[in-house]
């Protein structure tokens, strides 16, 4: 049923956020924390002078406004901020497993391989690859203090478009597959890699970390990042694929078609 | 349950009236990684609690 398959993906999806959320935590925090002490000693030695030290609300009240404000004045405080990644990983999750389960409603037994367990760790895997390493290889993660805020829009816009491309190379890759199948993976990752490798090389390259940032604080943050997603999608992957194995196992027998 | 135990697709017809579930999945997924309060409403409320979250998910923020 289409309806279980849903609740099963919103259902792990919340648990998978949830994992990766502790994760994210753990590892990724302190590197939060340390990008946010370079962005106020940053911002700090920009208003030395100015006696209202109330940094604006770059989001709220102005796109182009200098600074995105981490300071105690803020609306959020860093432990809430902390809370609130347990709070937006889970929803996220949430979102990403109610997707996630009716894809594998609408594509099960159309793509990929037949048993449930190797699907969903096929399909999380194919997700992970085009929805997140995709985009990450161009426009990898940033930490507070990185990014030109007046280019917010752009760089978002950019995001979301390696996004989609990512998504609809995948559409390419079952096109390719399907259309050699003696070559079935060799075509399908052939055709997923051509418009990906295409993409890249021409989508213009975000160069905005200031000089000066921390190298390795950076490249923590980034190893962070793309670990928070992995775990997320891994989760989903596997525990998606033992629920619906279990639904199987315990469905009453008269329901089972022959094939 | 029946289309779990086997390996047939589900037909499109079944699967039809859930479509509705993809723009809700991403309405939400958008209040985490991008809403400033204009669809929540709530001013960058939302925005400043989901913003670790979304810094770790890879999203641009700032
Ligand atoms: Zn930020």
């Amino acid at each position: 049923m289409v309806r279980t398959l849903l609740v099963r993906g919103l259902l792990v999806g919340l648990a998978a956020g949830l994992l990766a959320a502790v994760f994210a935590f753990f590892v990724g925090e302190p590197q939060v924390d340390n990008a946010i002490a370079i962005e106020q000693a940053a911002s700090q030695t920009a208003e030395a002078g100015h006696d209202d030290g109330a940094a604006p609300h770059s989001h709220a009240e102005d796109e182009a406004a200098p600074a995105h404000s981490h300071g105690e004045d803020e609306l959020v405080s860093r432990p809430g901020q902390q809370a609130g990644l347990f709070l937006a990983l889970a929803l996220y999750g949430v979102s990403v497993g109610g997707i996630f389960g009716l894809a594998y409603a609408g594509l099960r037994g159309r793509v990929g391989p037949r048993s449930d367990r190797a699907f969903a760790a096929f399909l999380a895997g194919a997700a992970f690859v085009a929805a997140v390493l995709v985009p990450f290889l161009k426009y990898p993660a940033n930490p507070p203090a990185v990014g030109d805020p007046e280019t917010i829009g752009s760089r978002t816009t950019l995001y979301l478009v390696m996004v989609a491309i990512g998504l609809l190379s995948l559409g390419v890759a079952a096109a390719c597959a399907r259309q050699f199948p003696r070559y079935g993976p060799a075509a399908g990752t052939a055709g997923f890699l051509v418009p990906v490798i295409v993409a890249w090389a021409l989508l213009p390259t975000v160069d905005e970390v200031p000089g000066g940032f921390p190298a390795t604080l950076l490249w923590d943050f980034r190893v962070a990042s793309l670990g928070t997603q992995l775990v997320l999608w891994t989760s989903i992957g596997v525990l998606y694929g033992l629920v619906t194995r279990r639904g199987a196992a315990s469905a009453p027998m008269r329901d089972a078609v022959p094939s | 349950m029946n289309e779990l135990a086997g390996s047939r697709p589900i037909p499109l017809s079944r699967l039809r009236p859930w479509l509705l579930a993809v723009p809700v999945s991403l309405l939400l997924a958008y209040l985490v990684t991008f809403d400033q309060g204009a669809v929540s409403q709530m001013g960058s409320y939302l925005h400043e609690l989901m913003h670790d979250g979304r810094h770790l998910l890879g999203v641009p923020c700032h």
